[in-house]
């Protein structure tokens, strides 16, 4: 964008400098920029993530075969002869779930889309801070890079899971990627929170403080209203994991006793006394919990606001909707336990701890029903975000209801860290989010890049990934149920579980295709940012502000006043109006009334 | 034959993908209003509102197929220990409730998608909110999950928490975990574990048991595990090194294994290994196991390997917490014997004391050390093996 557009800037944007590409492209504190910059970073990511669950599964079905492509991607030393080794395999696990969790679905979807939509919909010209928000993007970018150099030290990167439980993860001895990649996945998570925590910070500062004149709490998108309230939990969550990284490294490197205790290993006794392990989980658990939703949340915002605009008709339920983010936000933070009824803990807070999550079913099924009925009657334009965002609600439906065994601690004795569980998160919140995160990318790519993508390119991404999720996921709640547990490297020393490798094959094979389709995206993502058709201001024809602002991008988002708002964002088909939306800038007409509550 | 199934995914993959762009294409002419803005038109809302429906279809008949094909996958019925019927009652209401829940939902979601495909000119219904609606999808659910949570506390309670005289007639062992082999310990006569701590390894002492702990005197290891049927075992759990889990699914038995604390687990187990050999299910999935396995073996043989042993059921405890490189094979046999046989397995092993082998190992090492003083190391030897990391197997 060139200079000119500053002459408009009303407020502190107004200040006369030019933009160098280091400026604009690189150190930008412009939130449409970092926006970006969030969600090519976190694409790269996923490039890696799941290419590296293609090469696992791979494994898992064919555990007697050879593999050039293993060499060939993981080099001789963690595949010799195209072997994958099982220390391999795990490391293979435990950075995917690293970096789906945190860098794809934490940065690359909050980040995005936070920063892309809280000043453009909330009316603002930037984050509160676009210093602060800039910092928050290298520090993620840092830790990005501190934890791709993990997976090329000597002995090999993190692989004590995603959850990094001691003492596996605090002694070198137990493994050898708990050594230097260890020391590394730790850096670099600390530094990935500090760059959440920034993030977050600017996001809640940036809503209560710049909303537009008109724009009152209940006049936010439920976009918003998530991204907001994911922030809240980030920011009450993360810090937690922080100091449990940090006693972690006290333990693994100056010789404190957090978390271990008793400890004998490579033929000597350890020094370390009276720590707990457990202590750790529950670390952990109190953000890695709240985490399931700061990926989900953001997800079911964005899928409100698709399923709203292209069911041409109002979310059902605004107000439901809002509480139900709230107590979904709130219960999250108390029900961390469930993921350790067999942890040693006392049973009764196995009990506790059931109660409070089968609660979260309640508004979670508010939720779902409430999509439903938006569609009801709708006039469904379905556009590929549409079909993602209906997409959606399928999986959280598929995968939520599962939750009500594991969930239950009962039932947990027997499918806690089986196939069951990986099958279960997955569809609810992995492929959920996922599919949040494409139907932002395809619904505001248009906002992003002023070009459209290709929508057939889309729907052959939508209906081809849809068909792999379930076939995929759905046999594999199945092998959970036998009994399999999860990161085994092979079953075949088990001849019990013998019956279950073409179950593995069968998932191995959607898993592959899946996984290929997704280059239809990355090739319609790519090469629509230089090449895409041209947009118009507002392709989906859109209440919310974001689309009254110029297809061009410039600093201060509006050239001119900000846009006032006069009513919600979900008055679509309303009677008395002629097109069948009305963007949230639009005056109330003389006598009109307001017909929701 | 990998290479040949990979190039023809590959190759089918692309014909596809040439294949759907076409047909998405193909509906773009003749629709009414062609156009190139990429915004979804009458024809796209059609096409894509069949394909709902048929997603569907696709769905449902998922399901069927993994119900026809898997059911007699998942562990239910046939539980081998007494609190076993009661998870597997409480599992198969689960599943049906979301069954049906699923159904439903799923039906609703995908219909209304492909019924209210947008047409130009179709107006959609301004709906903003009903309080009535909502309340009643608020407290279904809360109803149905009030009725769960009863049932799934009350079986928790029952299994978590034994009552004081049960356990007192319950016969202790310990489940002692390490980097990749379980050991079981025996509180022979007097039923109570000796005092143990990872401190006290040494030799043959594997263990850690304070050897001058009168209630260790006749404690005992075992490489398998063996309990009597129709007895509560109380299970006291250790680990040496990091976190294991030990997992008895046939049991729905699991309970973490935490270095620095002993965690317990304990259930009454109502069928012994020939009993549950018997059971037609049983039966059925061992035949079928090994019609998987002599298929594969002679697939080895033809290679100029040996073939696989045929496979005949045995319990297992499994490690379910990942603990290092071989995780994937951290396995004890157990074996539920009548209350005659664990007798007459008990007199055969219980003399075997810890406290023996130690004196035992002592008085070779005194032997062996007369003569040559260089065999310094046979006491250090117990614990090393748990250093090597497991290489992965060989594979063909």
């Amino acid at each position: 964008m060139s200079a000119h557009n500053h002459d408009h800037g009303h407020d502190a944007h107004e200040h006369h400098h030019k933009d160098t590409f280091i400026t604009k492209y690189i150190f930008s504190i412009d939130h449409k920029m970092i926006s970006k910059q969030y969600l090519i970073t976190g694409i790269i990511m996923g490039i890696i993530g799941v290419g590296m669950s293609m090469l696992f599964r791979m494994q898992l079905a064919w555990p007697e075969e050879s593999f050039k492509i293993f060499s060939f991607f993981l080099g001789e030393r963690m595949a010799p002869g195209g072997v994958m080794n099982n220390e391999t395999y795990l490391a293979l696990v435990t950075i995917h779930g690293t970096i789906m969790v945190f860098f794809v679905l934490t940065a690359g979807l909050s980040g995005t889309f936070s920063n892309l939509l809280i000043p453009l919909q909330i009316g603002a010209r930037d984050m509160a801070s676009g210093f602060l928000n800039m910092v928050s993007y290298w520090l993620f970018f840092l830790s990005s890079v501190v934890m791709v150099i993990s997976l090329f030290v000597e002995s090999g990167p993190a692989s004590a899971g995603w959850t990094i439980y001691p003492p596996l993860s605090a002694l070198p001895q137990a493994m050898s990627g708990s050594g230097t990649g260890m020391t590394l996945w730790l850096v670099s998570m600390a530094i990935f929170i500090a760059s959440s925590l920034l993030g977050s910070l600017n996001y809640i500062v940036t809503v209560i403080n710049l909303r537009t004149k008109g724009m009152s709490m209940t006049r936010l998108p439920l976009t918003v209203w998530a991204f907001f309230i994911t922030a809240i939990i980030g920011v009450i969550s993360f810090p937690v994991l922080l100091s449990a990284a940090l006693m972690l490294i006290m333990d693994r490197s100056f010789g404190t006793s957090f978390f271990l205790s008793d400890i004998y290993i490579a033929g000597e006794v350890l020094h370390y006394q009276g720590g707990s392990p457990v202590l750790f989980e529950h670390l952990f658990w109190f953000l890695g919990h709240p985490e399931v939703y700061i990926v989900l949340l953001p997800a079911l915002g964005i899928t409100s606001e698709i399923i709203a605009t292209n069911s041409r008709k109002p979310i059902f339920g605004y107000r439901a909707m809002i509480m139900s983010i709230i107590a979904i936000a709130f219960l999250s933070t108390i029900v961390w336990g469930h993921h350790m009824f067999i942890s040693g803990m006392n049973p009764f807070l196995g009990s506790v701890f059931t109660f409070t999550t089968l609660l979260i079913a309640i508004p979670s099924a508010v939720k779902a029903f409430n999509y439903i009925t938006t569609l009801w009657k709708g006039n469904l334009q379905l556009n590929p975000a549409m079909l993602f965002s209906i997409g959606l609600v399928s999986t959280f439906i598929t995968g939520g209801l599962t939750g009500i065994i594991l969930g239950d601690s009962t039932l947990d004795i027997n499918v806690h860290d089986t196939y069951f569980v990986v099958a279960h998160f997955h569809l609810v919140m992995g492929i959920s989010a996922l599919y949040g995160m494409f139907a932002g990318i395809y619904h505001w790519f248009p906002r992003m890049f002023g070009r459209m993508l290709n929508k057939n390119l889309g729907y052959v991404h939508f209906w081809v990934t849809a068909v792999c999720a379930y076939g995929v996921f759905f046999p594999m709640h199945f092998i959970g149920m036998a009994g399999l547990p999860r990161r085994y490297y092979t079953n075949t020393n088990f001849p019990l579980f013998d019956d279950l490798q073409n179950v593995n094959v069968i998932i191995t094979t959607f898993a592959l295709v899946g996984g290929a389709f997704q280059l239809v995206f990355l090739w319609n993502f790519f090469h629509s940012i230089f090449y895409g058709k041209k947009s118009v201001q507002n392709p989906w024809k859109s209440n919310t502000l974001e689309w009254t602002a110029p297809v061009e991008h410039m600093h201060g988002n509006w050239p001119g006043d900000l846009p006032e708002v006069h009513r919600w964002p979900y008055d679509y088909s309303k009677p008395g109006h002629d097109d069948d939306f009305v963007p949230q800038n639009v005056p109330m007409k003389p006598g009109e009334e307001v017909l929701h509550h | 034959m990998t290479t040949f199934l990979i190039l023809t995914v590959v190759v089918l993959l692309a014909v596809a993908l040439w294949q759907l762009t076409k047909i998405f294409d193909l509906t773009q002419v003749g629709g009414g209003n062609v156009n190139d803005t990429q915004i979804a038109n009458d024809n796209d809302n059609k096409v894509n509102g069949y394909l709902m429906f048929a997603f569907l279809g696709f769905i449902y008949l998922t399901t069927i197929l993994c119900l026809l094909n898997y059911s007699d996958l998942p562990l239910i019925g046939d539980a081998a220990s007494e609190h076993g019927p009661q998870v597997d009652n409480l599992m198969v209401i689960s599943l049906v409730l979301i069954f049906i829940v699923q159904t439903i939902t799923q039906a609703l979601l995908h219909y209304f998608a492909f019924k209210y495909r947008g047409r130009q000119g179709q107006k959609a219904l301004y709906f903003a909110d009903n309080n009535k609606l909502e309340f009643i999808w608020s407290i279904i659910p809360a109803i149905v999950l009030a009725g769960l949570i009863l049932y799934g506390l009350y079986a928790w309670t029952n299994i978590m928490f034994v009552d004081e005289k049960d356990e007192q007639d319950a016969i202790v062992i310990e489940l002692y975990a390490q980097q990749f082999k379980w050991e079981a310990r025996y509180a022979g006569a007097d039923n109570v574990l000796g005092k143990a701590n990872v401190r006290y390894i040494e030799g043959v002492n594997n263990l850690g048991v304070d050897l001058s702990d009168p209630n260790a005197q006749d404690d005992f290891t075992a490489p398998e595990l063996h309990i009597p049927k129709g007895k509560r075992v109380v299970f006291k759990m250790r680990s040496q090194d990091v976190l294991h889990s030990a997992y008895m699914p046939h049991f729905r038995a699991q309970m973490n294994c935490v270095p620095g604390m002993v965690t317990s687990f304990s259930f009454v187990p109502t069928m012994t290994t020939a009993e549950m050999r018997e059971k037609p299910a049983m039966i059925a999935k061992v035949s079928n196991i090994n019609a998987i396995r002599a298929k594969k073996s002679e697939k080895l043989v033809a290679d100029g390997q040996t073939a696989l042993d045929p496979y005949t059921f045995d319990y297992l405890l499994l490690c379910n917490k990942i603990c290092g490189a071989s995780h994937y094979n951290m396995q004890m046999k157990i074996v539920v014997d009548t209350p005659e046989e664990y007798a007459a397995w008990l007199k055969e092993n219980s003399a075997k004391t810890i406290v023996q082998a130690v004196k035992t190992a002592a008085e070779e090492a005194k032997a062996s050390e007369t003569p040559a003083a260089t065999s310094k190391d046979t006491s250090s030897t117990a614990g090393k093996d748990t250093t090597v990391v497991a290489q992965a197997e060989p594979k063909h």
